[in-house]
């Protein structure tokens, strides 16, 4: 039962009452990602005001833990400043690109890290950096 | 007789064990097969002990070599009944052997009318293509400005042949189709298709990489002008796939790539070229991969393709049935066992009749069951698009599996629901 320890309880709780869902005015950018190998996509918007993330939402269609991803990006971003919320999605990049062979830092990822197990299947890691690739792009057209 | 155990025998990969002590479930054989020993062990002694290359090595190896890979284009020509074995021109796969027929339409070096194309010229496809099936004729149309069509896909998943008249027309130049789908395991209709594209004078191809395989095919009773196929999904190596053409067709095209052995003389402003098949085979081909599919071919022969058509027919009558018992499977295909292969795309809802997105089934089957199936779009976006849906679950049988394994993936099935109920 390898791949129950890749589906936490965690994602498995946030695919099924997705955090954030829907898309919301006011935004300052929105941007839509796909993953060409899997047909999943994103539609993401970010509300930046003086260096403070006011909202994410978000509209998508995907794997659980695409979508799962998403929702724990929208708690973790929202109300946090830009550059710190810039620094967690270094932190769950450098996490998923690494191989499961990366340590995760608790204290900056902190309810993503139970996306660690994603790492070790690099197939389902572009599910897993969907929606936070998308709020990284965002967040640079929202300048 | 054909012997289910016996031929797994042949087949290591089947009795290996996956990391935490599954064993492997191997449903995928229509995106790759796995290789029986017979062919692996050909493959290996050659390299061992003939390999040389082949047409240029004046050698003892290179003799050895060259008669070869020549003696399994003689195998592959019985196989699917061509009656010359120039007729069979090595590719590196299907998509090349695709690309080599679409790039000798609008190529100035054609001179025949058959290969002209232009604006208002037409060429057919369908909506259920693998996108090596549609990518290079798209190529083609934006080149000579030609239109590109298609046949549209009924919901039963079949080929809709109602605009049949209008879409096949006097300025067709080509149709080419999918023998039987990747997807939906539709086999078409070859005849009304062929009939309509001779009433027009059009020329028709198909690609036959899911048919090959899994069922006799002969081209020459088939009657149309190109067939393409590959070695790595009729348990050969990957590496190697074939266009079957007529010769006639063969010659009049220009060649495709340029380059070593394909050519009759060369001067620093011109060449003439080889005949066909050499014509179409510039470089040094895969040569241990042809003489790997000429083994597939023969073990294939030696079990009989009669007996892997109606063993296929009867797992695929059983998982069917299997699948059908399932709450929230919808088989995106043929639902009746006529007329198709056995290739069986899926739709999952969970018992709440939320769906559950093919990446999740397809990891729970992998790494709790060791169920080896494919997920995504399996390389035929447009027919996702058509039945509103951006991804199934893929389960394509081949030779080697049993009712046993598909009572496997019905159960695998049911625990996907649970986790993701």
């Amino acid at each position: 039962m390898i791949a129950e320890s890749m589906y936490q309880e965690l994602i498995l709780e946030h695919y099924k009452h997705p955090q954030g869902r829907g898309l919301r005015d006011p935004f300052d950018a929105e941007v839509h990602h796909v993953n060409p190998t899997c047909g999943d996509e994103i539609t993401l918007r970010v509300k930046v005001d003086e260096g403070k993330v006011l909202d994410v939402s978000y509209e998508g269609q995907g794997c659980s833990i695409s979508q799962a991803a998403a929702s724990v990006l929208h708690e973790l971003a929202t109300g946090s400043t830009v550059e710190e919320s810039l620094g967690v999605v270094d932190e769950f990049t450098r996490l998923m690109q690494g191989r499961g062979q990366v340590e995760a830092d608790e204290d900056v990822l902190g309810d993503a890290v139970a996306f660690a197990g994603v790492a070790k299947y690099p197939a389902r890691v572009k599910c897993a950096l969907l929606s936070w690739m998308a709020y990284k792009d965002a967040v640079v057209r929202s300048a | 007789m054909f012997d289910v155990d016996l031929i797994r025998k042949d087949f290591p990969v089947l009795s290996r064990e996956l990391p935490g002590g599954r064993s492997l479930v191997y449903l995928d054989s229509g995106n790759s097969s796995q290789k029986p020993n017979q062919v692996i062990d050909t493959m290996r002694d050659h390299l061992a002990h003939h390999y040389s290359n082949v047409g240029r090595a004046h050698h003892t190896l290179g003799a050895e070599s060259t008669a070869a890979y020549e003696d399994a284009r003689d195998v592959i020509a019985a196989f699917v009944g061509a009656p010359s074995r120039d007729e069979i021109v090595f590719t590196k796969n299907a998509s090349e052997a695709l690309n080599l027929v679409a790039y000798a339409f609008g190529n100035p070096i054609a001179t025949d009318e058959r290969f002209r194309v232009g604006p208002g010229d037409e060429i057919v496809i369908s909506e259920m293509e693998h996108h090596s099936n549609i990518v290079p004729w798209q190529f083609l149309a934006q080149r000579t400005g030609a239109t590109l069509r298609w046949f549209k896909v009924t919901d039963e998943g079949r080929l809709d042949l109602g605009d049949l008249d209008d879409l096949v027309n006097e300025r067709t130049k080509i149709v080419s189709i999918v023998h039987q789908s990747n997807v939906l395991g539709t086999v078409n209709s070859v005849s009304p298709i062929l009939a309509r594209a001779r009433e027009v004078g059009a020329l028709m191809m198909l690609d036959a990489s899911q048919s090959v395989p899994h069922m006799p095919v002969d081209v020459t009773e088939l009657g149309v002008d190109f067939v393409a196929f590959t070695g790595h999904k009729m348990v050969g190596p990957s590496g190697i796939g074939v266009l079957w053409g007529r010769r006639e067709l063969l010659d009049a095209m220009p060649p495709f790539l340029g380059g070593g052995e394909m050519i009759e003389a060369v001067w620093m402003d011109r060449s003439t070229y080889a005949p066909v098949p050499h014509k179409f085979e510039a470089g040094t081909p895969p040569i241990v991969e042809a003489i790997g599919l000429g083994a597939a071919v023969n073990y294939l022969t030696g079990i009989g393709m009669a007996d892997v058509k109606a063993h296929e027919k009867a797992l695929t009558g059983y998982a069917l049935d299997a699948l059908g018992e399932i709450p929230g499977l919808k088989v995106i295909g043929p639902r009746t066992n006529i007329a198709r292969g056995g290739t069986i795309s899926f739709t999952l809802k969970n018992l709440s009749g939320d769906d559950i997105h093919p990446h999740d089934v397809g990891q729970i089957l992998d790494d709790a069951f060791g169920i080896a199936v494919r997920v995504g779009h399996h390389c035929a976006r447009p027919l996702h698009l058509r039945f509103g849906i951006p991804a199934t679950t893929r389960a394509s049988l081949y030779l080697y599996n049993t009712t046993d394994e598909i009572d496997a993936l019905a159960r695998g099935l049911h625990h996907v629901q649970k986790v993701f109920g």
